[in-house]
């Protein structure tokens, strides 16, 4: 599965996105601690709080199941406005 | 009494949301006069139009800013902004709304932000306005880096815009 990056985490990681190896479905919960064993000198960043969680562009829960071709992205707390 | 208020309901009832929300991603300036009167320019029934405009500052988590980059989330951003002016428009009797946010590098002074919403009475008018914004500062995925002379800086999510966006929850 793809999961897209952005902003501090995009620049952390040194990239857009990368291809996780995962069982789907999962929950967002437990992509996070995927993601932490992946990049674990960055795992704190994956934390909730530290890092928002969008499916199919749209903010999700640590419930929320991602399914086979869902869109998801990664990112920092949203600094806009 | 039937009569006197149905005029009112179709008044309601015909106004099209679509046409009359107005949502754009941009990298390139707005003009801030011409977004009031296409929001006053709306219907004898409007009564109030709130313009809120917010500017890139000098100062923010360190002195001396110089601009910002806007880094944002393409096709996200779009749905956030709609839901988020749908939600506005379930909680108050909004006629013309208007979203505009800027991306790429930006300079002190220079516009980031446009939220405008026109309504028949100004109290709608102002907490919508309020509460698109606050909305806005939360779900929306745009992410600000500052310039300064010491290099360019991410800035840090503030718990005072969380509180700012929990005080509309039910």
């Amino acid at each position: 599965m793809k999961v897209m990056f952005f902003a501090q985490l995009r620049e952390k990681l040194g990239s857009t996105d990368t291809e996780v190896d995962v069982v789907l479905p999962c929950s967002v919960a437990q992509l996070r601690l995927v993601l932490s064993e992946m990049f674990p000198q960055y795992k704190t960043d994956f934390i909730q709080g530290k890092a928002l969680v969008a499916v199919n562009q749209t903010l999700s829960d640590e419930m929320q199941m991602i399914q086979q071709g869902d869109e998801v992205a990664v990112f920092p707390p949203v600094t806009g406005g | 009494m039937e009569a006197s208020t149905s005029g009112q309901i179709d008044a309601e009832q015909t106004f099209d949301k679509e046409v009359a929300t107005n949502i754009r991603v941009q990298t390139e300036d707005f003009d801030v006069g011409q977004q009031h009167r296409w929001l006053s320019n709306n219907s004898p029934s409007t009564g109030a139009v709130v313009c809120f405009t917010g500017l890139v500052r000098e100062f923010s988590e360190r002195e001396g800013v110089l601009g910002l980059v806007l880094e944002h989330y393409p096709g996200m951003t779009q749905r956030a902004l709609q839901s988020i002016v749908e939600e506005a428009r379930q909680r108050w009797p909004l006629q013309r709304v208007s979203v505009i946010h800027r991306i790429g590098q930006l300079l002190t002074q220079d516009n980031i932000v446009l939220v405008g919403v026109s309504s028949a009475h100004r109290d709608s008018a102002f907490d919508a306005a309020k509460f698109i914004m606050d909305a806005l500062k939360t779900r929306a995925p745009f992410w600000k880096k500052e310039l300064t002379k010491e290099g360019s800086f991410w800035v840090d999510a503030r718990a005072s815009d969380q509180l700012a966006a929990a005080q509309w929850q039910d």
